[in-house]
C-alpha cells in the first residue's frame, strides 16, 4: 500500500457502543465520528468514565461496535469475523497499554518478537533481529535478554513501545502509556513516540490525562460522556 | 511449579498403569508356562464315540463307563505326524501310547499313567529333560523316568527296579533312569515315562499309538489349530485352552478387570490435567488478552493450550515409564522364590512404552479441550482490563 500521506488510516462514522441488553442496557459511545490520516500524532482527553478505553478498544478491533462504521487502512470491519478481525490487528494495529502487560516470563528481546512469531508460527533469526534493532532504537541495547519484570517501570513501557513497532503498524494505539510512570520516565516515554511518528510517520492515538502531555501532540480529542466535544488541531510546542 | 506437579500426576497415574500392565502380563505369562510346562497345546485323540445317554448315575456309571472304554488307537498315526509336521503353525509332533497300569515295588502299589514316548519328539512338547531332578532322560527298553512324588511313594532311587502291570495282567520290570519334577503334585505322582514300543506292547497297543501331542509356536492359535486339525482328520482335537477353560475364564477376567481399574486411572489423570489447565487459562487470562490483542487467533489460542496438554500428558509418561521401570526392579528384587530366584521375570516392553506416551499424549490433548475452549472464548477486552 502506497503511503499517501492523505491515506485514511482511521475511519469512524455514527459508532456507537452499548453494553448489557433489555431494561439495563445503557449505551457508553452516542454516534463517534472520527478521522485519522496517515502520520497524524492526535490524543484523547476526557474525565475519567467518558469511554476513551472503549472507543480505544473498538478501533484496536478487541470488542465491536454496536452501530457505526469503522474502517482500517480503508478496509470495513463490519464484515470481518473474529479470525478477519485478529489477523487485521496483528497487522495493522499497535498497542501500548497503561500496565505495560508484557509476559513476565519472556526476555525483552522475546516480548518484543512475540506479534512476529503470532503471525509467522514459528520462530527465525530475522524476527529476533528486527527485535534487536527496535530495542536499540528505544535505548534498551543492554537489556535485550533481561526478563520482562526485572526491568524498570519506564523500560517496561519502553520494550511496549517496541513491540507495538515491530509490525510495523498503520495506527499506534496507547492508553494512558505513562499514566503509571514518574514525570522523566513519562517525558522519555512520550519522546520516544513522537520521535516514532517523526522518523517512520506512524499513526498514533494517546489516551492522556496529562494536560502537559496533550499539548506536545498536533491535535486533541476531546471526549465527555461518550460524545466528541472538541476536536481541535494544535500547533504543538 | 503447577505443570511440574501435574506432569508428576500424570507420571504417578503412567506409572500405575504401566507397572499393572507389566506385572499382569508378566504372572499370567507365567501362569501360562507354569500350566503348559506338563502339558500339550493340542491333544488329538481317536474320534470319540458317540455318548449314549446314561441310564444309571454316579459311581456305577462311571465304572460302566471306564470298563466299555478300551483303549483305542490313532489310525494311520505315522502318515498323520508326518503330514503335521509340515504345518508352519506346528513346532512339535509327539506320539504316545498312554494307558492306565500299576507300579510296583516291593509292598508298595500305585496306580500310575503309563507314557510312552519318543524322548526327542515329546520333549520340544513338555520340556521334560529341563525338569529333571536326578538321572538323566533314558527310555530305552526296560527302562523309565518317574516322577519325584511316585519315587517317594515307592520308596525308589535312579537306578531301582520297579514292576508295571497293566490291566489285563501283561507286566514288565524296569529301571529307573531318571527323576523330574514338572511342577504339579498329581503329574508328579502319576507319570510314568516309558519307550514308545514298551508301551505298546504293555498296553496291548502293538504299533500303535493312543494320542498325538503337539506344540505350537503361538499357543494363542491353538483352539483355531484344533478346529482344523478335528475337522480335516476326524480325530478329537482338544486345545489347552479348551482343557483349562476355568483358568483361560480366569485369565481373561483378570485382565478384564485391570482394564477397568486403569480406565479409570487415565480418567482421573485426564480430570487432573483439565483442572490445572482450567486454572491456568484464569490466571493466564491478561497473557491471553495480551496475544489476541497482538494478533493471536482463537485458533491459534486453542492449540497452545492442546499442545500444552499433550506435552503435560507426554512428558508425564515419560516419567511415569521411569517410574514403572524403578518399581518393576524393586518388585523383581523383593518377590522372590524361597531358593532366591526371581519369582518371574517381567520387564517394561519398548512397546507397551510408546503406547503410554501416545496414550498420554492423547488423553492429555483429550483433557485440555475444555480448557482451550474457554482460552480461545477469552474476552480480550475483559482480560486486559485487570
Ligand atoms: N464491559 C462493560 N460493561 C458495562 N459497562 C462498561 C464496560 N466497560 C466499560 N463500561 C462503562 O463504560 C464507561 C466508560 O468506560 P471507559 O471506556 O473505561 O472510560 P475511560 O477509559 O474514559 O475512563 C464507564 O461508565 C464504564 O463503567
Ligand atoms: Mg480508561
Amino acid at each position: 500500500m502506497a503511503k499517501n500521506p492523505n491515506d485514511s488510516v482511521l475511519h469512524l462514522a455514527g459508532i456507537r457502543k452499548s453494553y448489557g441488553s433489555g431494561a439495563l442496557e445503557s449505551e457508553i459511545l452516542h454516534g463517534l465520528d472520527l478521522h485519522l490520516q496517515r502520520g497524524e500524532f492526535a490524543a484523547l482527553i476526557g474525565p475519567s468514565g467518558s469511554g476513551k478505553s472503549t472507543l480505544l478498544n473498538l478501533i484496536g478491533l478487541l470488542d465491536r461496535p454496536s452501530g457505526g462504521e469503522l474502517r482500517i487502512d480503508g478496509e470495513d470491519t463490519g464484515r470481518l469475523d473474529d479470525t478477519g478481525l485478529t489477523r487485521l490487528r496483528g497487522q495493522r494495529i499497535g498497542f501500548v497499554f497503561q500496565h505495560h502487560h508484557l509476559i513476565p516470563a519472556f526476555t525483552a528481546e522475546e516480548n518484543v518478537a512475540m506479534p512476529l512469531l503470532i503471525a509467522r508460527g514459528r520462530p527465525d533469526a530475522a524476527m529476533f533481529e528486527r527485535a534487536g534493532h527496535l530495542l536499540d532504537q528505544v535505548g534498551l541495547n543492554d537489556r535485550k535478554q533481561h526478563l520482562a519484570n526485572q526491568l524498570s517501570g519506564g523500560q517496561q513501557q519502553r520494550v511496549a513501545i517496541a513491540r507495538a513497532l515491530v509490525m510495523n503498524p498503520s495506527l499506534v494505539l496507547a492508553d494512558e502509556p505513562t499514566g503509571n510512570l514518574d514525570t522523566h520516565s513519562a517525558d522519555e516515554v512520550f519522546k520516544l513516540l513522537r520521535e516514532v511518528n517523526r522518523q517512520q510517520n506512524t499513526t498514533f492515538l494517546i489516551v492522556t490525562h496529562d494536560p502537559r502531555l496533550a499539548a506536545r501532540c498536533d491535535r486533541i480529542v476531546e471526549l465527555v460522556d461518550g460524545r466528541i466535544v472538541a476536536d481541535r488541531a494544535h500547533a504543538p510546542a | 511449579m503447577q505443570s511440574l506437579l501435574i506432569v508428576v500426576g500424570v507420571g504417578v497415574g503412567v506409572a500405575v498403569i504401566v507397572f499393572m500392565s507389566a506385572l499382569l502380563s508378566g504372572l499370567q505369562a507365567n501362569l501360562i508356562k507354569r500350566t503348559l510346562s506338563s502339558q500339550a497345546h493340542i491333544t488329538l485323540l481317536p474320534p470319540e464315540e458317540i455318548a449314549r445317554p446314561q441310564q444309571s448315575t454316579g459311581e456305577t456309571a462311571l465304572r460302566l463307563q471306564k470298563q466299555a472304554q478300551r483303549l483305542r488307537a490313532i489310525d494311520q498315526w505315522q502318515t498323520l505326524r508326518d503330514r503335521l509336521e509340515t504345518w508352519p503353525e506346528i513346532a512339535a509332533v509327539s506320539p504316545i501310547a498312554a494307558g492306565p497300569a500299576f507300579a510296583v515295588r516291593g509292598d508298595a502299589n500305585k496306580a500310575v499313567t503309563v507314557l510312552g514316548i519318543e524322548p526327542e519328539h515329546y520333549n520340544r512338547v513338555v520340556a521334560l529333560a529341563d525338569r529333571l531332578t536326578a538321572g538323566q532322560l533314558r527310555v530305552g527298553a526296560g527302562e523309565t523316568v518317574i516322577g519325584i512324588e511316585l519315587a517317594k511313594d515307592l520308596g525308589a532311587e535312579v537306578g531301582d527296579k520297579l514292576r508295571l502291570t497293566a490291566a489285563d495282567g501283561r507286566s514288565d520290570t524296569l529301571t529307573v533312569t531318571g527323576l523330574f519334577d514338572l511342577g504339579n503334585k498329581g503329574v508328579n505322582a502319576r507319570n510314568v515315562y516309558v519307550g514308545l514300543r514298551t508301551a505298546q506292547s504293555l498296553l496291548d497297543l502293538v504299533g500303535g499309538v493312543s494320542s498325538i501331542d503337539l506344540a505350537l509356536h503361538d499357543l494363542d492359535l491353538a483352539e483355531k489349530v484344533a478346529r482344523r486339525i478335528a475337522a480335516e482328520t476326524g480325530l478329537t482335537a482338544d486345545s489347552w485352552i479348551k482343557t483349562n477353560a476355568q483358568f483361560v475364564t480366569a485369565l481373561t477376567s483378570q485382565r478384564v478387570s485391570s482394564n477397568v481399574i486403569r480406565f479409570f486411572i487415565a480418567l482421573s489423570v485426564a480430570f487432573g490435567i483439565a483442572s490445572v489447565l482450567v486454572v491456568s487459562v484464569i490466571q493466564r487470562g491478561k497473557e491471553i488478552g495480551i496475544l489476541r490483542a497482538m494478533g493471536a487467533t482463537q485458533a491459534q489460542m486453542r492449540r497452545i493450550f492442546l499442545l500444552q496438554g499433550g506435552i503435560v500428558g507426554f512428558f508425564g509418561s515419560l516419567l511415569g515409564s521411569a517410574l514403572a521401570w524403578c518399581f518393576l526392579m524393586l518388585w523383581q528384587l523383593l518377590a522372590r522364590n524361597p531358593d532366591g530366584t526371581p519369582m518371574f521375570v517381567i520387564g517394561v516392553e519398548p512397546g507397551l512404552v510408546a503406547i503410554a506416551a501416545a496414550g498420554a499424549s492423547l488423553v492429555g490433548i483429550l483433557s485440555a479441550l475444555l480448557p482451550a475452549r474457554r482460552a480461545a472464548k477469552l474476552d480480550p477486552v475483559v482480560a486486559i482490563r485487570g
